[in-house]
């Protein structure tokens, strides 16, 4: 065996190393020296973040480990460093969270979940073969159920918890079934010999379609699709805010770019003719029932889920291109998405943590009370909403043209739902400016407070994006360079 | 010539308005004056050395062999590029007129930075509210005055035409808690943005049909001759050649397309410069403080349109030639406004409103004079146009003379009207000396500038048409009635009792003063500029006391004159006879007095008709029709987000359940498709 090819996988060990020093520090130093090993994982993070960003552990081109079950190329290499970001933000906001009094049992246990789910995610991305895929995929969901319950006190988190890993489990199962139907018309679980397989016609289209049906299920449960969606609201609402954010941006983002390299290398030579229909279904439900509900709620978290329920649905709209200019936008998007979402979800837990209200009624009148917090909100919410110009505009302009690029009549129906659906978004979303900002009258019940500095530096960083990233407009070039436009 | 100076013409004023309108804040009032006076001094300085470089220097860049001046691109840039053909430019053209106006905006600019020292406080020297953005505001006005004159395409004049509309707007509103201001401000803006769509369109059409923004290809052809078009050699030249051309050929409601855009385009000079019907704005903008009334709406904007038409003059002789109105329209627009304005003048009682119309009717002169510079005899073609630009200039030192004399005396009584005033003479006799300068420039007495500019615009109305020239030395005439009416308003008629001790009006500091010295002295001087050796309409040195006609002169002298006799008896002394003369005309003094109830006409027009007619039925159909659409949208979205609430229902059984059926349907419905 040639070792060498573990070098391909630079990033992943290096992960793993990252890993074990914080599970070593977790497990053998004295109690009294872990308080620190929040901040500990923080600067290692970083530095790991930093360091992928540096041109020598980038790989020059496509570059294969294990016979072609794994790959690595630039592309692949852009998308583990922007979920990077978005991890490395998660774990500053939940800084202060996990270093109360009532975590100091399990403070370290938090990080090595984490970091493992992150190594599950990498190797869904670059998994070509589909053995791989779901060992990443597994790592991937199933540490994160026991994130979910990390608030071990609360029923909430028990109840997010289950709801959470019965669905997951369900899910993988009916994913497993697609690739038993696939394996044995195909024999093959390479991405490429499928995809090879299916040209030549080898596989017959009913159970063809049924499998793929299955691995869109399997898939859509990670991305909270219509209808795979329901556990979203109840799990988003019982989790750890920390771990809310991380699902809805983090899980949901390595699932979204896993799904375009599925779609593009496996399915994608039939795609087009036969199944388009499906993806079409299914970003209609999303978006529309996602704002139906999203409209509905009055618990920020719960409020948040179905938002990013809806923006799922855009997500999807990039992945339906299945080329090199979706894989941009969806990056684009993506990387918004993180900056956006998580920018509320600091400013939904610095007030959690600090007052424990988590209902939109309690917001009114932020403005009042919080500026800055108000503020950070507001721009939050008007990148989700899309109003330029905020990154959220540019994002989502980027992705529609994207999909337009595909010119068929379907598409531009498709487009037009999606935009009529912005409008409702816009609505939902500008309730919370309105509560924060217009509705005065009462006292805030939300006391002025100063953040925690972990907090404030996460959602600096976030609003640094939202404003940023549409004013830097050679960054989207750089992507399209990147993905071979 | 380096474009180093230029550029430092238009940066210094842009940079002063930017530095004073962030940073002002953060200095004093007193170092915020001196530094926007200070740069407006350096701006004076270079702007002279520009003109003068352009004037006297006998470079080869500036004046042809035969001693024709040329036009001279200081620069030219691409500024916005469409198409091969679709260029906007921005640039710096040196003419006679642009370096002409060059120094009287500055002069002007710089004298009104000056005296605003002083103005812009009270007794106590407590500076106003806003004095750094009253500054900032200038300098912009500055910057975009001086762009404008300079353009090197009408594409450019029309930005920074638009640009001093905004400075202007700005700058009359500058008490933005009074309400008379805001609605002055709002009223001048709509009504010359109204006139700036004409102008646009004008644009739109000219360029369309000659294929070029650019001043020199379309003035250059008209200036050569039609019959040596080629050897201009542009490809644009084949352009405005064919315009000329198609004189006849193209035609839009009996008038050819060129009478069309030059008329359109005469429409955004008619807005800036306040020509009938277009003249409501300028008397509210008196509601402006009065340096800026001097500046902008005496002595610089509100000529831009008469520097518009004449910088196309060119193509308005060419029209003419080919027998088109547009030049003729200008005449009697002009001839009109200048009758009414000087009549409205008589019986105002507001002392700048009488400037105000007084200002009207002075510019209607200078319209009519370009509306009659072409036809009569050989040796008058063009005397027109020279003698509108020199009265262009004299017009604007006198009359900046005289509003920033009235803002001496509104400053000292504290009100703009005349029965508050009488008698001031010896109370503030630099003010009453300059003042009485002023008012015999404007009349016309020999050997004041005023005279020697009406003078040559006389007879350029006689060479043309004896209907015109007996009109305008009716208004000539009325001009030098109601300046006097005025003066002797404000500075004899009768003391008023009270004016003692240490309230007793007095002159102004000195830098209210000086500027009043030195404009006075330019206007008893300004007269003897050879001026036609400067400005002609072809840049050909144009002599025109070998044109001077002295029974004109001595006619005009005489009527200005009696005149003055006239006011000097009705006006010098408290008597009756104003009143007597008043009741003898009531119905003509009341429909001056209400300015011939002509805002009356457009507030009838715009809130009975237009409000009435287009805007209520579009109101309604934006209320009901659209917002209702809407509204149903929304309800609807609000009904079907409540109906399917239950499927959230938290029940994990059923979650899976419509997870498994909906995987199932997919597939199942997606195969049967294509199956079948």
């Amino acid at each position: 065996m040639d070792y060498s090819q573990f070098l391909v996988m630079k990033q992943e060990i290096c992960l793993l190393v990252l890993f074990l020093l914080v599970f070593l520090n977790d497990t053998f130093l004295p109690r009294k020296a872990q308080s620190g090993i929040g901040l500990i994982t923080c600067i290692l993070f970083a530095v790991f973040t930093l360091g992928g960003f540096c041109p020598a552990m980038m790989p020059d081109g496509v570059a294969v480990a294990f016979s072609g079950m794994y790959e690595t190329s630039p592309v692949i290499f852009a998308i583990k460093n922007i979920l990077n970001i978005g991890v490395f933000i998660v774990l500053i906001q939940s800084l202060r969270w996990n270093s109360s009094e009532k975590q100091t049992m399990r403070r370290g246990e938090f990080y090595e979940l984490l970091l493992i789910t992150l190594f599950g995610m990498y190797l869904m991305i670059s998994a070509r073969h589909f053995l791989l895929f779901i060992i990443g995929l597994e790592t991937a969901s199933l540490p994160l159920a026991a994130m979910v319950a990390f608030d071990k006190h609360r029923y909430e988190s028990h109840e997010a918890a289950v709801k959470y890993i019965l669905t997951a489990v369900f899910s993988s199962a009916v994913i497993m079934m697609g690739l038993s139907f696939v394996y044995g018309m195909t024999g093959s679980l390479y991405f490429s010999g499928i995809s090879g397989s299916i040209a030549i016609g080898n596989a017959p289209i009913v159970p063809l379609v049924i499998a793929l049906a299955f691995v869109i299920a399997g898939m859509g449960f990670k991305l909270s699709l219509v209808p795979f969606h329901l556990w979203t609201g109840d799990v988003y609402q019982g989790a750890p805010t920390s771990v809310t954010s991380y699902l809805s941006v983090i899980s949901k983002g390595s699932a979204a770019f896993a799904f375009l390299v599925i779609l593009w290398q496996v399915f994608g030579s039939v795609y087009a003719d036969a199944w388009e229909w499906m993806l079409y279904a299914l970003i209609v439900l999303t978006i529309t029932i996602g704002n139906l509900f999203a409209i509905r709620q009055r618990n920020m978290k719960r409020f948040l889920a179905f938002s990013s329920v809806s923006q799922a649905g855009y997500i999807m709209l990039g992945i339906i291109a299945y080329n090199a200019m979706g894989m941009a936008a969806l990056m684009y998007y993506i990387l918004v998405y993180i900056f956006s979402n998580l920018a509320a979800f600091g400013v939904i837990g610095a007030i959690e943590n600090k007052t424990g209200k988590v209902s939109m009624d309690d917001y009114n009148g932020l403005y009042k009370t919080n500026p800055r917090l108000a503020v950070t909100m507001m721009l939050a919410m008007f990148s989700l909403a899309g109003i330029p110009p905020f990154a959220g505009f540019f994002s989502k302009f980027f992705i529609f043209t994207s999909a337009i690029n595909q010119g068929s009549v379907a598409i531009y129906v498709l487009v037009l739902i999606a935009l009529i659906n912005t409008i409702v978004s816009l609505y939902y979303y500008l309730l919370v400016v309105k509560a924060m900002f217009i509705k005065t009258e009462e006292e805030c019940t939300i006391a002025t407070f100063r953040s925690a500095l972990s907090e404030r530096v996460g959602m600096w960083i976030c609003l640094a994006g939202i404003l940023g990233l549409g004013i830097v407009s050679f960054f989207y070039d750089s992507l399209l360079t990147i993905s071979g436009c | 010539m380096e474009a180093t100076i230029p550029v430092l013409i238009l940066a210094i004023p842009l940079f002063m308005f930017l530095f004073l309108g962030l940073l002002g804040k953060f200095m004093s009032h007193k170092w915020a004056g001196i530094l926007g006076t200070a740069g407006m001094g350096v701006t004076l300085i270079l702007a002279y050395f520009t003109a003068f470089t352009y004037f006297f220097s006998g470079s080869s860049e500036f004046i042809s062999e035969a001693g024709q001046r040329l036009q001279y691109l200081v620069f030219n840039v691409d500024w916005l590029q469409f198409t091969d053909n679709l260029v906007i430019r921005l640039g710096f053209l040196l003419d006679p007129i642009s370096a002409m106006m060059l120094v009287v905006i500055t002069t002007i600019s710089f004298m009104v930075h000056l005296y605003s020292n002083g103005y812009m406080r009270d007794h106590h020297g407590v500076w106003e509210t806003g004095f750094q953005r009253f500054y900032a505001f200038l300098s912009l006005f500055s910057f975009s005055m001086l762009g404008l004159v300079v353009a090197t395409n009408i594409f450019q004049m029309y930005i920074f035409w638009e640009l001093v509309g905004a400075s202007s707007y700005l700058l009359i509103g500058f008490y933005y808690t009074k309400p008379s201001a805001v609605s002055a401000s709002k009223k001048a803006f709509i009504v010359t943005r109204f006139a700036d769509l004409g102008f646009l369109i004008g644009i739109l059409v000219l360029s369309f049909y000659t294929g070029t923004f650019n001043f020199t290809d379309l003035t250059s052809v008209a200036v050569a001759g039609a019959e040596n078009v080629y050897s201009v050699s542009a490809n644009t030249a084949e352009g405005v050649f064919n315009i000329f051309q198609n004189e006849a050929a193209a035609g839009f409601m009996g008038c050819s397309v060129m009478t069309w855009a030059l008329v359109l385009i005469f429409m955004g000079g008619m807005g800036k410069s306040a020509m009938m019907p277009l003249h409501i704005w300028l008397p509210d903008a008196m509601e402006g403080p009065t340096p800026v009334s001097a500046l902008i709406h005496a002595a610089t904007m509100v000529v831009a349109g008469v520097y518009l038409v004449a910088r196309l003059f060119p193509l308005f002789i060419i029209n003419a030639d080919h027998g088109g109105a547009a030049l003729e329209v200008v005449t009697w627009v002009g001839a009109i406004t200048a009758l009414y304005a000087a009549m409205v003048a008589c019986a105002q009682i507001d002392i700048k409103r009488v400037l105000a119309f007084s200002t009207i009717s002075q510019i209607a002169f200078m319209m009519v004079s370009l509306g009659v510079a072409t036809t009569g005899e050989a040796g008058h073609h063009g005397l027109g146009y020279m003698a509108s630009m020199f009265h262009l200039f004299t017009h604007a030192m006198f009359k900046a003379l005289l509003f920033l004399g009235a803002g001496a005396l509104i400053h000292a009584i504290g009100s703009n009207d005349y029965t508050e005033m009488h008698g001031l003479r010896k109370y503030m006799p630099v003010t009453h000396i300059t003042f009485l300068i002023g008012c015999l420039a404007i009349a016309g007495i020999i050997p004041f500038s005023g005279f020697f500019s009406k003078d040559e615009i006389l007879s350029s109305c006689l060479g043309n048409s004896t209907v015109v020239y007996i009109w305008m030395s009716l208004v000539a005439g009325l001009t030098a009635f109601y300046m006097f009416r005025l003066y002797y308003l404000i500075f004899w008629w009768k003391e008023h009792k009270v004016r003692e001790g240490h309230h007793a009006p007095h002159d102004q500091p000195w830098t209210m003063t000086l500027p009043l010295i030195i404009l006075a002295a330019i206007s008893v001087v300004a007269g003897f500029i050879p001026f036609g050796n400067l400005v002609s309409w072809n840049g050909e040195p144009y002599d025109f006391m070998a044109h001077f006609d002295w029974s004109v002169a001595a006619v005009s002298l005489a009527i200005a004159i009696i005149a003055i006799v006239i006011a000097t008896v009705m006006y010098r002394k408290e008597n009756p006879l104003p009143a007597k003369l008043k009741n003898a005309m009531p119905a003509l003094w009341r429909w001056a007095h209400h300015r011939f109830y002509w805002d009356e006409l457009y507030y009838f027009i715009t809130h009975k008709i237009i409000f009435n007619g287009i805007c209520r039925p579009i109101a309604w159909f934006d209320r009901h029709i659209i917002d209702g659409t809407m509204d149903s949208f929304a309800s609807m979205t609000q009904k079907a987000s409540f109906a399917i609430r239950g499927l959230q229902s938290g029940n994990i059984q059923m979650y899976v359940w419509v997870y498994l059926i909906g995987a199932l349907l997919l597939g199942g419905i997606t195969a049967v498709i294509l199956l079948v």
